[in-house]
């Protein structure tokens, strides 16, 4: 041996502890996906959802939004089970739609039914956006129109939670007609003296909102969502500039004109009340 | 001169060899008819049979054609003592659209349309076609009007789309199309729509909401650009052919899911080949179609508009 071996650098076997990982177990912490704050995921259920460090407005699907609007959850589910027929046989849409419905449990991007909020009875219609992007192919178009005359035919308010990617583009003409019929179908329920409020949650964009979403008697929001018609990437080709980081979010279109307000998620419910109770039916003046 | 497309050189290569083979014939003086009568006989057959079948992609490249005629040829032709208005009375006057009063085999009507550019000064100030809110804005108040007055309102819809960009987003581009998309279902006077060259997307269909939705034979009409499709399915642009097979965008596709009412037909080769002939045949359809619509009462037009736009749709019911 030598002197120099001495002060080789020595080469330890590493022997596997029993000590447990500290990793977060699945499920119970949660990291905001806009400032990175770390929280335990029950807090964050009880938040609604919302972010308590920067405010963010996590996504919600169908289900959990009409948990939270509702007083008991839908009464009658309208056309639960209808789905796409793929009637262009568009390539990969059929076993795209199969994906989503396991993904999402749901057989299309709308939810729609008969419910109470604050004890005032509602029609209301929820876009999910785990399924398929929230786009808008027949059966979303068939859903929103149903519920849109159902509340004509029953003389109820209705209320329509959006967000979507916008046009199911494998359903291409059918996708697009769906504008034009749902929006048909509000100009009789409206013409008639319906009621509408329309919350645009994020994101809403293309066909979806240039069509029922921005009908509404009432425009509402949430913080931070995005909302507009063509996407950054596109318009940020056409013009060759960047677009500020604000551009498209609920509260520049509230600066522009396009929305009546922007509610927090915590105010919505309560917000939806008072709107539905100036709209009720007058009791008579002397109770 | 018309420009040609890809699809049709080995036509025009044929043809220049014919002309090629005449004028070598007169130098010559040699005698090269029986030839010649040989290869103008497969010049016509090859013809026909090329426009005969034309795939959704080569009627894209024919919907586009920058010879195409355009809206205010249209009106130019069809009708007579056509004022044309401007303005949508909140912000501007967008030229990718056009309206105004004009007189259809002799009475009143309103007429509107997308308006491409005919050149490249043209088409800058027109936005290619693309209107921003103020020309949805437009076409929206002289429907109005044209319900006020009781007149019969055509639209001719030729557009890539409505306009992307940050200026259409802030005033309002979903709001605008929105709007025209309910009020056109509340007027009690006919509506005739013609796709005359692309229909595509929202921007499209804000003028498409008529009783009668008529397609020229070549003419597309689609939810997205199948370059659009191509690029979000795909990541891939250049399938833009790929796209326009699969979304079927075709007159007879649309006639077949009864999307539109009746297919108007093209010269051979396409509108760009003969204006007035092309004109008279979309006078025809209108005409024809008017006539049926005059006969509703005003509550019939609308109920008939509601139920063509509701009906359409594709589902079933889970088992």
């Amino acid at each position: 041996m030598q002197i120099k071996d001495l002060f080789s650098k020595k080469k330890y076997a590493t022997i596997p502890t029993e000590r447990p990982k500290r990793e977060i177990p699945e499920g119970l912490m949660n990291k905001c996906p806009k400032c990175g704050n770390i929280q335990y995921s029950k807090e964050l259920e009880k938040n609604l959802k919302v972010c308590s460090s920067c405010n963010y407005h996590g996504r919600l699907n169908a289900r959990e939004r009409i948990a939270m609007i509702l007083d008991d959850g839908i009464i009658q589910e309208f056309d639960e089970k209808m789905e796409s027929v793929d009637p262009l046989n568009f390539p990969g849409y059929a076993s795209k739609l199969e994906q989503q419905k396991a993904k999402s449990n749901l057989y299309d991007s709308v939810v729609s039914g008969e419910g109470k909020i604050g004890g005032f009875p509602v029609v209301i219609a929820v876009m999910s956006f785990d399924f398929f992007s929230g786009s808008m192919g027949s059966v979303a178009g068939e859903k929103i129109t149903r519920a849109i005359e159902l509340a004509h035919l029953k003389q109820l308010p209705l209320i329509i939670f959006s967000t979507s990617g916008g046009a199911r583009m494998q359903e291409s003409i059918y996708s697009l007609m769906q504008m034009a019929k749902t929006s048909a179908a509000l100009a009789k329920f409206q013409g008639n003296g319906g009621l509408y409020i329309s919350v645009l949650t994020d994101p809403t964009t293309g066909g979806v909102t240039a069509s029922f979403a921005s009908l509404g008697d009432y425009n509402l929001a949430e913080p931070g969502a995005l909302i507009g018609f063509a996407g950054r990437i596109v318009i940020e080709q056409t013009i060759r500039q960047k677009l500020p980081d604000n551009f498209q979010t609920a509260e520049f279109n509230l600066q522009h004109g396009q929305l009546d307000k922007v509610v927090h998620r915590k105010e919505l419910r309560t917000t939806i009340i008072k709107l539905l109770d100036m709209h009720a039916p007058s009791k008579g003046g002397n109770e | 001169m018309m420009s040609e497309l890809p699809f049709e050189k080995p036509l025009s290569d044929l043809k220049k060899k014919i002309t090629e083979l005449k004028s070598l014939s007169n130098e010559k003086g040699i005698d090269f008819s029986e030839e010649i009568a040989i290869l103008e006989q497969r010049c016509k057959q090859l013809e026909n049979e090329m426009y005969q079948e034309l795939s959704p992609a080569q009627k894209m490249q024919l919907a586009r054609h920058h010879q195409r005629p355009t809206s205010l040829d249209f009106i130019q032709h069809i009708f007579t003592d056509f004022i044309e208005l401007h303005g949508d009375r909140l912000f501007a006057d967008d030229l990718a659209i056009v309206g105004g009063l004009a007189k259809f085999n002799g009475k009143p009507v309103t007429v509107i349309g997308h308006q491409r550019g005919k050149d490249t000064r043209d088409n800058i100030a027109r936005f290619f076609g693309s209107p921003h809110p103020e020309g949805f804005r437009k076409a929206l108040r002289l429907m109005q009007q044209a319900n006020k007055f009781n007149r019969p309102i055509i639209t001719f819809i030729d557009t890539k789309g409505a306009y992307p960009g940050d200026t259409a987003e802030e005033r309002g581009q979903s709001e605008a199309i929105a709007r025209n998309l309910r009020e056109m279902a509340t007027f009690g006077v006919p509506i005739i729509c013609v796709v005359i060259g692309e229909g595509g997307s929202g921007g499209a269909l804000a003028l498409g909401v008529g009783n009668r939705v008529l397609m020229l034979e070549n003419a597309i009409y689609s939810v997205i650009s199948p370059n659009g499709a191509a690029s979000i399915l795909w990541k891939d642009a250049s399938r833009a052919d790929e796209a326009a097979e699969a979304m079927k965008i075709t007159a007879n596709d649309l006639l077949s899911f009864e999307i539109i009412e009746d297919i108007i037909p093209e010269p051979q080769g396409g509108a760009h080949r003969d204006y007035t002939e092309q004109s008279a045949l979309v006078a025809e359809a209108i005409a024809k179609h008017l006539a049926e619509l005059e006969k509703m009462s005003p509550t019939e037009l609308i109920e008939d508009r509601y139920l063509k736009f509701r009906k359409i749709g594709q589902f079933r019911m889970a088992e």
